[in-house]
């Protein structure tokens, strides 16, 4: 645990003394009552403020000299399976755009029967769903972030579990579903793929199947019971569940209903990448973001105090659905028992899940590794490796997106939890 | 509709199997967009090139927009700073350990760049390159790559017919969703 936490631990047993002292004998009060905290404010804000003692926060992913730079999520700090807005990381590709809710127009046009522009007050007037879903950056955990690659865009050293694999957030997402406006401009036949652009500075742009957009897209214009952050979107961004972050597109401008993918700059330049077994081909479209989980406490950078009682907790998410299993290693993947599922367990959001250890003080590796409804089972590295066909060294000079691999923490023996993945 | 439960599966199937042969408006929210209004918005340009604006340009005449609106970022001669990546050469590495990624190495349409550049591009200053200067930049930047020549004209007609060098270099061929379990397994 880090230092803070063991903070924390120290002063929840000082005031449990406190409480104790206080109902017991007279004697010693005095000296106790020095523990007693001073009194809060007067007044409550009208926008709440978190605790002064509470210092979590995302943290700067690596910088571009052009755009506000990408922020990572403390999921070493987080609670339960939602993230708070203001800790949702931030991975956007240009300047974003300061919309002013009265002015704010949504085009939809192309292969429809009806062009039509929205404003936020006829999307809002529709019907609504709410819906917890995760979004992941699709180089979320790439092998760059783990110090061994020298390859774009990752070029960074991690110091925490969070500069790993920061890039992944779950939000209740509140919206109209896609679908719901798309029949209200009517698509045409012979439709199949929709292009969205947003307000931002370069108009980032993506396609999206339409099977996927007539499915269970949102039109989100709420996160986790309050407008979406301007960073996330601010007034209306879409949510595609499941899919890798980008074909989210955030400040939606247009949609454009074609009947080809259009395969913009970003989705070629950024989102398709080669891979060994490929031969100079790249995997393009690649949507769907595979199954995953991290152990967060225990994890690398933080410092267990001594040997005994933890609680190794961690999330899980897949892109296939929902999360069926979460299994724990603790003698570096030799033998694994299954961790306990948190309620509730949703398609395409983070999924909790924990395990009782009792650490014997001796160095020791552990890891964790989910299956999804599909079946499908997050592999280890060299498996990985096998079937993207990459040579031993492929990592040093090479990366790749929806990188999934199991990852290993190493606890030495002086309790220092680090990142033991062997790329 | 999978998020829901398995319960109310079959009713939001029906719902969507509705919506999809209904196609009437049932909220009457919004308004009807006028062309110009859609003008407004500017042009999203598919590989098949069917928005793209008159105008042209050649890489003669691209040369020296080039020089002052991007030479700054993406060097003299596109061989890239620390501040824009390249946006020339890479020819024949992408099967090497050491590709090099470049609109001429890599993208499969020149529509890609065309579609860039005018929207995102010089990047201290979006959108404010005109469309004849978009296409002047296009043909520069392909002509450095050796793909179209340095009098090419580039518009509406030639630029998606130009060929990329690497059109067929990217898997599936026909991207689709939700992919098939065999598709799935074979890239991950
Ligand atoms: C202020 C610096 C700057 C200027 C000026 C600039 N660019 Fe860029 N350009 C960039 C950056 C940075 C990127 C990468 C953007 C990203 O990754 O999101 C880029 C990306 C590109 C790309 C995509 C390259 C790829 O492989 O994806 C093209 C093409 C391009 N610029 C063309 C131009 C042209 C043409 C001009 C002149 C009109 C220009 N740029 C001016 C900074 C600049």
């Amino acid at each position: 645990m880090s230092s803070k936490k063991s903070d924390r631990r120290r002063f929840l047993k000082a005031s449990t003394a406190l409480a104790a002292g206080a109902l017991g004998a007279k004697s010693g009060l005095a000296a106790e009552a020095a523990n007693e905290p001073k009194a809060g404010p007067r007044n409550y804000a009208n926008l709440g403020e978190r605790s002064r003692f509470v210092t979590t926060a995302r943290k700067d992913d690596y910088l571009n000299r052009l755009y506000p730079s990408k922020k990572v999520t403390p999921l070493q700090d987080l609670m339960g399976i939602i993230t708070p807005a203001s800790l949702h990381f931030v991975a956007n590709h240009s300047v974003p755009p300061d919309v002013d809710p009265r002015e704010y127009r949504l085009l939809i046009h192309g292969m429809v029967d009806r062009p039509m522009t929205f404003t936020l007050d006829d999307l809002q007037r529709m019907p609504s769903d709410s819906r917890i879903y995760f979004v992941e950056c699709n180089g979320n955990g790439a092998p760059g972030k783990h110090g061994m690659s020298t390859a774009r865009p990752e070029k960074t050293t991690s110091e925490n579990v969070q500069d790993i694999h920061g890039r992944t957030s779950c939000s209740e997402w509140t919206g109209v579903p896609l679908s719901v406006v798309l029949n209200e401009v009517g698509v045409q036949k012979g439709a199949s793929w929709i292009v969205s652009e947003g307000y931002d500075s370069q108009k980032y742009s993506h396609s999206l199947p339409l099977s996927k957009a007539m499915d269970d897209v949102l039109l989100a214009y709420g996160q986790n019971g309050e407008p979406v952050r301007p960073e996330q979107g601010y007034p209306v961004r879409l949510l595609a569940p499941g899919f890798q972050g980008p074909e989210s597109v955030k400040w939606l401008r247009q949609i454009k209903v074609v009947d080809e993918p259009y395969v913009t700059r970003e989705e070629i330049s950024m989102h398709s990448y080669l891979s060994p077994n490929l031969q100079g081909k790249a995997r393009w479209f690649h949507f769907e973001m595979p199954p995953k989980s991290v152990i967060l406490r225990p994890a690398m950078g933080q410092q267990l105090p001594g040997k005994g009682y933890y609680e190794i907790t961690g999330l899980a998410w897949s892109g296939g659905g929902a999360i069926r299993r979460v299994e724990i290693s603790v003698d570096g993947g030799r033998s694994w028992k299954d961790a306990k599922l948190q309620e509730p367990v949703l398609r395409f959001a983070h999924t909790r899940f924990r395990f009782n250890w009792t650490w014997n003080g001796e160095e020791t590796v552990i890891l964790s590794r989910c299956t999804d409804e599909r079946g499908t089972v997050q592999p280890a590295l060299a498996e990985f490796s096998k079937r993207l066909g990459a040579p031993k060294d492929f990592w040093r000079t090479s990366s790749v997106f929806h990188f999934n691999a199991i990852q290993p923490w190493k606890i030495e023996r002086d309790g220092k939890v680090t990142d033991a993945m062997e790329l | 509709m999978r998020w829901n439960s398995n319960l109310l599966v079959p009713v939001a199937a029906l719902a969507l199997c509705a919506t999809g042969l209904a196609q009437t408006p049932r909220y009457n929210f919004g308004r009807a967009a006028t062309p110009e209004e859609i003008r407004s918005y500017g042009v999203l340009v598919g590989p098949a090139g069917k928005e793209l604006p008159p105008g042209r340009g050649s890489a003669k005449e691209g040369a020296p927009i080039y020089a002052q609106k991007c030479a700054a970022c993406h060097g003299k001669n596109g061989e890239g700073t620390k501040v824009g990546p390249d946006v020339v050469g890479g020819k024949g590495t992408l099967a090497s350990a050491h590709p090099v990624r470049t609109p001429g190495s890599f993208f499969p349409y020149a529509t890609t760049i065309w579609s860039y550049i005018k929207s995102g591009m010089p990047a201290n200053k979006p959108g404010s390159l005109s469309d004849d200067e978009v296409y002047a930049l296009t043909a520069y930047l392909l002509s450095l790559d050796e793909i179209v020549k340095e009098s090419d004209v580039l518009d509406a007609q030639s630029l998606p017919k130009v060929r990329m060098p690497n059109r067929n270099g990217f898997v599936p061929t026909v991207p689709v969703w939700p992919e098939a379990p065999a598709q799935r397994r074979q890239y991950p």
